[in-house]
Parts: C-alpha cells; structure tokens; sequence
C-alpha cells in the first residue's frame, strides 16, 4: 500500500516499472507462448503443420497445468501474491478456477479435433483463437480491477465471436456469430457505463477500493451513493448478458445452435465460468457491503433464469437448444448463492464456494453431454431430440454414459450433480433470511421441473425404437479423442458425486479474507 | 471373524450388489447363463453376509448401534461415512437382502419384454445397495444419497420393461418422489445449521450424525423452525410411503412395472418412506412430531379407508393389490402417528408383514398374467381348478393380507388399532379413539375386497378362452423356489410375533427417548402438558448453549 501510495505521485514524472511476480504470472505467459508457437508453426510450415496443430495446442495446454500446480505448491492459497497495487491477485480461488479453466480448455481441444480435421476449417486459427480465448479467462480469475475485469472480458469474448461463425458456409453459423457479437458488444457496453459510474464516484478502479468507498454508512455527501447504484446495477446486468440470465438470454439458442459444437460446448462452460468469475469478484470484494442493490438484482435473475430456463427447456425439439435452455436454469441456480452472499461473512464464505463447486461440477457434466451430443451426431447428422430415441439398443454404453450426465444435471445421486445443487441450497439455508428460504423454494422446485426434460431424452433413449436416423450399421464409432474426452468426464463426474471432498477440497477458500487483507 | 464384521460388515452388505452389477455388465451379453450367475452370486453373498450381521447381532442391546463404522467423507460440511444397525434396521435390511435373490430366481425364466437381461439384473442390484445403504446410513448425507439412488433403477425398470403406460408412470413416479426430497434436503440443511452438536456431546455444532441429531442435538430449536422442517421431511418420507393425498404415482407404478419391479416395491421401496419416519423424523423432532401427528393419523385413517374404496372400483388385479398398499400403509402410519413404543412396534411389524406379504401378492399377479396373458378380473376365474397349487397360495396369501390371526399381516394391523386407543399422553386421546374407530371398519373393508378379489380370479370356473388354454399351468419349480422363503417367513412371524418384537421394542424404545439434557426433564412425550416440558428442554439447552 505504502508503495502504491508513493507509485502516484511519482507516476507522474516517470514511468516506474511495478513488481512483476514472475512465477505468479507463469501460467499466463506459458499460454501465451503455446499460442505465439503455433502462429509461428503456422507461418513456418503452412498446410504441413496441421497434423501437430491440435496435438500441439493439447499438450500445450497440460504444460500450463505445471506452474499451476507449482503455484499451488508453492502456497499460495495461505498467502495470496498480490501485484499492479492489488489489480491482480494470484489465490487459492484464482488458482482453482485457472485449472478449471486449463483443464474445461483441453476437453474442447479433444471434443474439437475430429471435428475441424472432418469439417475441412482451418485449424490453426481455430486452435489459436481458442487458446486467446483461454487467456482472457485465467486473466478473468484473478483480475479485481474494473479495468483488468474489463480487458479480460473482451480478450475472451472476441476470439469467442470469430468461432461462433466458423462454419461461414452454413447461414446459422455467421447468424450466430452476428447476433453473439451484437450482444455481446451491446453488453460491454452498459457495463462499461456502469463502470465508468464506478469510478466516478469512487475515485479508484481497484475493487478493493471501491469496497472501501461503497457503504452507504460513510455519509451521503461523501460519495455518491446513487451513481454507484446505478454503477452497480449496470456492471451486472452487462454481466448477465455474459452468463445468459434471464431475461438477458436470448442470444444463447441461436448461437448455441449455429455455432459449431465443440464451441457451444465453450461457450456453455468455459465462457460461461468466467462471466460467474468476474461477477462472484465484483460481488464479493467491490460492491460486498452495497447487498442492498445487488441481492434483490441478483435474487431475481436467479430466480427468474431457473423457472424461464427450465420452462421453455421442456418445449425444445433440438438438443442443443435444450442445452442452451438448460444452461440458463443451471446459470440460475449458480447465482442464487451470490443473491444472499452479503447477509453475513458466514453466508459470504457458503456462497463462494457454493458457486466454485457448482461451475467445477458443472463443467465436467456438460462438457460430457456435449461430447456425447457430437458422438451421436456423428452418425446421425442431426441435433434432433427424437434421433436419441432407443441409443441404448444401438450404443449401450453411450446410453449409459449419457444418462449418468443427464441424472447429474438432474441432481440425482450419485452422478456429480447432486452435490453442486446440495451446496447452493447449503448456502442459501445458511443465510437463514426469508428471502433466502423462497429462493431455495424455487430452487425445489425447478429442481423438479428439470427432471421433466432430462428425464424425457433418458426416457428416449431406453424406452423407444430406435431412431431410423441411428441406422443399421450397428454401435457408434466413437474416436479415440472423442472417448478420452467422454473418460475423463465420466469419470470426473461420477468421482465428484461419491466423494465430493474432492471438489470442496479446492473450493473452499474465502474471497473475503482476500479483500480484507489484501 | 467379529473384528472384521464390525469394521466392514456393513459396507461389504451395501456395496456388494453394486460390485455385482459391475460384474454384470462385464460380462457379454451373449454369455446369458453368466450373467445370471453373476447376479444371483452377488445378491446371495450379499444376503450371506446380512445372516452373518444376524447372527452376531446382540439382541439385548438391540437399542443400540451394532457394527458402527465412522470415516470421514465430505469434510467441508461435517458430512462423515457412518453407517450402523439397530433393532429397526436389522429386520428391514434382512428383509432387502431376502427379496433381492428371490426376485433374481423368479425372473430367470421368463425375462420380460424387451428381455435385455444384462441391463435388467445390473439395475435390480443396484437398486439393492440403494435400499440396503437406507437402512444402513447414520448420516443424513448418506442417507439422501441412498434415498435417492434407488429412482434410477427403478424409473429404467418401469420404463423400460413395464406395460403400456409405462412411460407416463415412469415419469410420475419419479417426478413425485424426486419433488419430496428435494424439500427434504431443504428440510435435513435447515436442521444442520439450527441443531447444535454439542448438545449431544458431539465436539462441532454443526452435523449431519443421525445419533447426535436424534440424541438431543434439535431440543433448541423454536418451535416454528421445527414443524416447518418437519413438514418438509413429511413431504419426502409421505410421498414415498405414500400417503393418502400424494399416493397418486403408487398405483400407476405397480400396474406397469414388470412383476419384479413391483414386488421390490412393495417389499421394500414404500418402507422407505415410513423408516424415514421411524428413523429421522420422530426421534429427531419429537416435539413437531407430536404437533403433526393428529394430521398424520388423519391421513393414516382417510388412506385406510380411501384405499380400501379404491381396491373395490378396480377391475385390474394388479391395481387392485396396488391401492390395497396404500391401505396397509394407512395401518403403519397409524400406528407412528401414536407416538408409542407400542405403535411404532406394531408400525415395524408392519412394514415386514407388508414387505412379505404384499410382495408375494404381486409375484402371483405377474404368474397370473403370464398365464392369462390379462388382468382384467372379470375375464378371469377358475385359478383353483386350473392350476389347484397356486391358487391355494393365493388364498392364503389373501388371508395373511386381510390380517388373520396365526399369520404375519395380523401383527402389524391389529396392534397399531390397539395403539391408538391408547396414543402417546402428549396426543389427544378423543381424537385418537375416533381414528381407532375408523381404521378398525377399514380391516371390515379390507376383508371385503380381498375375499372379492380371490372370488372373481380362483373360484369359479375358467372362461372359454382359457379353457384349453396351453399356458395355464400349476405354479413351476422356479416359482416355488421363490416363493417358499416368503410363504414360511408369513407362518413363522404369525405365530412367533417375538421373533422380531424382542429385536424391535428396545430400538424403538430408544428411538422415542426424548434425551434429558444438562438435567432437563426428559420424556416430554409422555406427560401430559407435554409442549410446556418440550419449552423448559429449549430454554435449558439455550443456557447450555449460551454458556458454553
């Protein structure tokens, strides 16, 4: 702090180089060097580096894996290293969600190679777009500055809009990609006002900062309390464009659809996580104190998105829209924690790590849906609900592979899913307030309402004829990247439900501590 | 031999089964004769090792846990992997570990359409270490997570093998039950943060322990808080019962699911839901138990008597056995909603007589449809003539079910009538007496349509259409083999009620003992005034709370 406080006026007459921790940063410069590698490659060998493109990008990713794991080593979940005058802050909460990230990364390499190699793109693109994409998220994680939230934001949004229209020769796609960049770019921009409001009447874009100027108990001529409502209010509405809440979700189904699937599969987890990261940040160490707007904001697009989301879910007849459908409940039930998260330091700590192991869970079931979503298609050629029907007279084991996502989504033991729900509702009991207990409420219910449509594709697949679309030519090939990807989160999602200490091991951590002490 | 029992008894039971379905779905599908053996092994050491439990079951301390294993499992929110058997477990896991085998044997025959045995025995194993691990369960975590293992299974085995509605019972059952435990999670998380631990000498405040939860850890809850939870587990467990307004999903189930489905849920899935009672609700808030337990009673009495009027509409044989469940669950209820160790004995006996009887019932209703190929009673008749054998087995079976004194069904009816005579001092007697009055016209009506039951489907003779028909045969090896166990379980418990009494009444005695803490009076059930004594255990369990 003294050095910050020195830095300023200093600043002025010249530029002093602030101190750069190194091995925190490693995980960010590894990735940009795997990305700067494969432009070179690209520019090097042109059409001969396309058989290591996707190899390259994987393995890639799993050395990012290293200094993370070193990081961890090293501590740092006791001790957050803190850099640019808490900017940026590498801690156990960074750290859990940049392998989160990393990891969610290399599932979509795996779900991705087939597909591009057979859809004839180009790869090296693809691959580096992704892998920019991916920077901009484990920036998200640890940024806690308006404008390092914000820079992240766009490095993971652009590469994300070029993708959603990869497939330019189908109309759907580039539709796709138009309608995601309109709104996205229409979303940066309110929260971009918002945070300009911030500033304003705060005087500082460190959020640490902002939650030292924000409580309404320091006078009403001090700061102004109104701008910073109305800041508030639209630095998370840009958010819930980000996360497709309710009733900020139109764009998810249609670019859902169009976009090619491995990056719907992105999208719905990857993208999505670092949306929930910037906004769990900005709760829980900007604007913690200010519940009084962002409860009752967020407590109704919690609400609103489960009951909406899982309503029209059970209307849809193409599967990956009713994934779409599906992801804005789950995206509702993620932010329920963070509705009660200011009624108490206790509730505070709940819904932190209520939201981390919801994402982590949540990544590993629909990263697996959408593996076995492109596996059957494959074959099919059609995102059609009804070509699921009896998949488990043609594909045993995909039939059970996907029920076991399915259940998990629904929140049927002992699949994953289960636990992430139990921690939301943990989270909301513990806050032990009115508001708390209908939210929860809701939560029942809609927990009910999903089953109508998982059960229903479940129902498909083992209770009817098979589909003409399934053919006669007997099981499913399933290529080798495609069965690692659906390994690994089979196993990932089956290992949570058993035993979910090897979630909550990871996310229990405290961001508050963090904001107070840092 | 006792050492590694205790150590891992309980979990070999449990997981047996799922090992099995492994073990099962290894195996090619081509290899039939494999799979069976592979199933039938797994269920029968699993039923090995419960008759091992048995046998080194202490009965005098039947009050207590037996074979306690306690391991950490989810560390964050004191969730630990404790499993234990008392006196009330015993009988019912025992129960599960007998029906599981016996529903393998019967299927292997005639696996029903669309055959798939492989995924059908897979299923019903792991069905088996859902309910086994329910019983089993001390943490309300793990017992959830039972509880809720089982929908799975058993939604594929309606869904799958079931009769042409399959799929609409499929999706109701599951939605039904999935609907109450999610309230009863709601409900189970509530009572996590407002119970304390160290009431019950546990070291952390916060808990899922069954034992501490049920040994005095709620006293210090407000009264509202407690008969909100309450209402919250009562949703859960009455759904799965089912009581009188939510049993709507039981007899679309039971009529679709193939003959083996139904048997293990009348056997065993109902009484999950009054064992939630018995083990979680009643002794962990005995206080809003005795606030609910005139509603309880009166859905009890209105579910006797509603089933009884139900099972003289159908036309179906099996619907018909079906709401005739929903009546004996009216009996079990009845005799919790008394509060009294007498009751929830009777309650007990109850649910086994239930699991025995009602189980066999339904494995003739599927003999009799494969040989009739129907259900419709009116197009059957002459079972007596046609096949002498298994129809005297039915009419048996019907004597044991309409409560016949000398057998099994008698113990579970006719004590819970008694109990509510007599209800626990906290209740009101008058209203009581009136239930009493009501349930015992309901054993009346019971007589009436099972004995109109057994009139239209064996006396009689046969129809022309199956006169000479090729598949009405006498009952087969196989379905003796399955059926014995049952049929010799329903004789000896009729005569020798002590057999599982002397197991139970220390359990259940222990179950009802409201814990006396820091000197407080204890008991409050059992005095009359009974919410002032419940009011003076909070405040000193608040003092105690507070000073410490």
């Amino acid at each position: 702090m003294t050095l910050g406080a020195l830095a300023g006026p200093l600043g002025v007459i010249g530029f002093v180089r602030p101190h750069l921790d190194w091995h925190a940063l490693a995980p960010e410069l590894t990735l940009l060097g795997v990305g700067a590698l494969l432009t070179c490659l690209d520019i090097a060998l042109a059409e001969r580096g396309r058989a290591v493109t996707s190899a390259l990008a994987g393995l890639g990713l799993l050395g990012v894996l290293v200094p993370i794991l070193t990081l961890a080593i090293a501590g740092v979940h006791s001790e957050p290293r803190v850099m640019f005058d808490g900017a940026y802050v590498v801690d156990g909460y960074s750290l859990v969600l940049k392998a989160l990230f990393v990891i969610s990364g290399y599932v979509v390499v795996l779900l991705s190679m087939n597909y591009v190699a057979e859809g004839d793109y180009w790869e090296n693109e693809y691959y580096g777009l992704v892998l920019a994409s991916l920077l901009g998220m484990i920036v998200m994680a640890s940024a806690r500055d308006l404008i390092s939230i914000f820079v992240a934001l766009e490095l993971l949004s652009i590469p994300a809009y070029l993708l959603a229209a990869w497939r330019k020769r189908d109309l759907r796609s580039t539709e796709a990609g138009l309608k995601y960049f309109l709104m996205g770019v229409f979303a940066s921009a309110i929260m971009l006002y918002g945070m300009s409001l911030l500033f304003g009447a705060t005087g500082s874009t460190v959020l640490a900062d902002i939650a030292a100027a924000a409580p309404l108990d320091r006078g009403a001529d001090a700061v102004p309390t109104g701008a910073i409502t109305v800041g508030v209010i639209f630095v998370i509405v840009g958010f819930a464009f980000k996360v497709s809440a309710f009733p900020f979700h139109t764009w998810a189904p249609d670019t859902y659809e169009g976009a090619p699937t491995p990056i719907t599969a992105f999208l719905s987890v990857a993208s999505k996580t670092a949306g929930f990261v910037a906004l769990a940040s900005l709760v829980f160490v900007g604007f913690w104190e200010r519940d009084d707007v962002y409860g009752p904001a967020l407590w109704f697009l919690a609400a609103a998105s489960m009951t909406a989301g899982n309503l029209m879910a059970l209307r849809q007849k193409n599967i990956v829209r009713l994934m779409a459908y599906s992801g804005i409940a789950q995206a509702g039930f993620i932010l329920a924690p963070l509705a009660i998260a200011g009624v108490s330091t206790i509730s505070a700590d709940q819904a932190v790590s209520a939201v981390l192991t919801y994402l982590v869970i949540y990544a590993a079931m629909n990263l697996g849906v959408f593996a076995v979503i492109m596996t059957v298609a494959r074959r099919t050629g059609t995102g059609d609900v009804a070509s699921y029907n009896g998949l488990f007279k043609v594909s045993p084991g995909l039939a059970v592979v996907m029920t076991v996502f399915l259940a998990s989504l629904a929140g049927v033991p002992p699949a994953g899913g289960w636990y992430a729900k139990f921690a939301v509702f943990q989270a909301l009991v513990s806050a032990d307030t009115p508001a708390a207990y209908v939210l929860a409420g809701f939560g029942a219910v809609n927990a009910v309402i999903a089953v109508g449509y998982y059960g229903k594709i479940a129902a498909r697949m083992w209770f009817e004829k098979p589909a003409e679309e399934l053919g006669q030519a007997g099981r499913i090939a399933v290529p080798f990247s495609l069965r690692s990807a659906l390994g690994l989160t089979v196993a990932a999602t089956l290992v949570f439900g058993v035993v979910p200490a090897t979630v909550t091991r990871f996310t229990d951590v405290s961001l508050l501590a963090v904001a107070v002490g840092g | 031999m006792d050492a590694f029992l205790n150590g891992w008894g309980l979990t070999l039971v449990t997981f047996v089964p799922l090992v099995g379905a492994v073990l099962v779905m290894a195996v090619p599908s081509s290899r039939e004769l494999w799979l069976k053996a592979a199933a039938l092994g797994s269920s029968l050491v699993a039923a090995l090792f419960a008759i091992l439990l048995l046998a080194r079951f202490s009965v005098s301390r039947a009050g207590e846990l037996q074979y306690v294993v306690d391991r950490p499992w989810i560390d964050v929110i004191n969730s630990r992997y404790i499993m234990g058997i008392d006196g009330i477990s015993l009988p019912l896991l025992l129960l599960t570990a007998l029906i599981v085998p016996l529903c393998i044997v019967y299927s292997f025959g005639h696996f029903p359409e669309p055959r798939n045995p492989k995924a059908f025995l897979a299923l019903l194993l792991v069905l088996e270490t859902g309910m086994i691990g329910t019983f089993t369960a001390q943490d309300l975590i793990l017992f959830f997570v039972f509880f809720e293992i089982v929908l799975l299974p058993m939604y594929f085995m309606i869904g799958v093998w079931g009769g042409e509605n399959r799929r609409y019972a499929a999706i109701k059952f599951f939605l039904y039950t999935l609907f109450g435990s999610a309230l009863m999670l709601v409900s189970f998380l509530a009572m996590f943060f407002l119970a304390d631990g160290t009431l019950a000498g546990l070291e952390v405040a916060r808990t899922f322990d069954m034992r501490a939860l049920s040994g005095g850890a709620t006293a210090g809850i407000a009264r509202t808080s407690q008969l909100w939870i309450f209402a919250g587990m009562f949703l859960g467990f009455g759904i799965k019962v089912p009581m009188f307004p939510f049993h709507t999903w039981l007899p679309d189930a039971h009529t679709e699911a193939p003959t083996v489905g139904s048997v293990i849920l009348a056997a065993v899935l109902l009484k999950l839901g009054t064992y939630g009672f018995v083990r979680v609700a009643v002794p962990m808030l005995p206080e809003a138990a005795a606030a609910w337990a005139p509603v309880i009673g009166l859905l009890a009495v209105i579910g006797i008597i509603y089933g009884a009027l139900g099972c003289l509409a159908q036309r179906d044989m099996k619907r018909l056995i079906a709401f005739s469940s929903v009546a004996h669950m009216g009996f079990v209820m009845l005799g919790i909603a008394t509060l009294t160790p007498f009751g929830i004995n009777a309650a007990v006996f109850g649910m086994v007589a239930h699991g025995l009887i009602t189980g066999m019932l339904f494995f003739l209703a599927g003999s009799v449809k494969d040989r009739y190929h129907t259900m419709e009673m009116s197009r059957l008749g002459g079972l007596l003539q046609q096949a002498p054998r298994m129809g005297w087995i039915l009419g048996f079976c019907v004597m044991a079910s309409l409560g016949l004194p000398g057998l099994a069904g008698f113990w579970g009816e006719f004590p819970a009538i008694l109990a509510s005579y007599n209800p626990a001092e906290i209740l009101n007697e008058a209203v009581f007496r009136s239930y009493m009055v009501i349930a015992a016209v309901g054993t009346v009506l019971a007589a009436g349509y099972l004995l109109w039951m057994l009139q239209k489907t064996a006396f009689g003779t046969a129809r022309e259409e199956f006169a000479d028909s090729p598949d009405v045969t006498d009952a087969s090896p196989r379905e003796y083999l399955a059926w014995a166990p049952l049929l010799v379980l329903i004789v000896v418990l009729g005569f020798f009620p002590r057999l599982l009494h002397e197991a139970t009444d220390p359990a259940v005695r222990e179950s009802l003992q409201v814990e006396a803490v820091n000197g407080a009076p204890g008991d409050c059930l059992e005095v009359s005034r009974g919410e002032d004594c419940f009011e003076r255990l909070r405040r000193v369990s608040e003092q105690a709370t507070g000073g410490g």
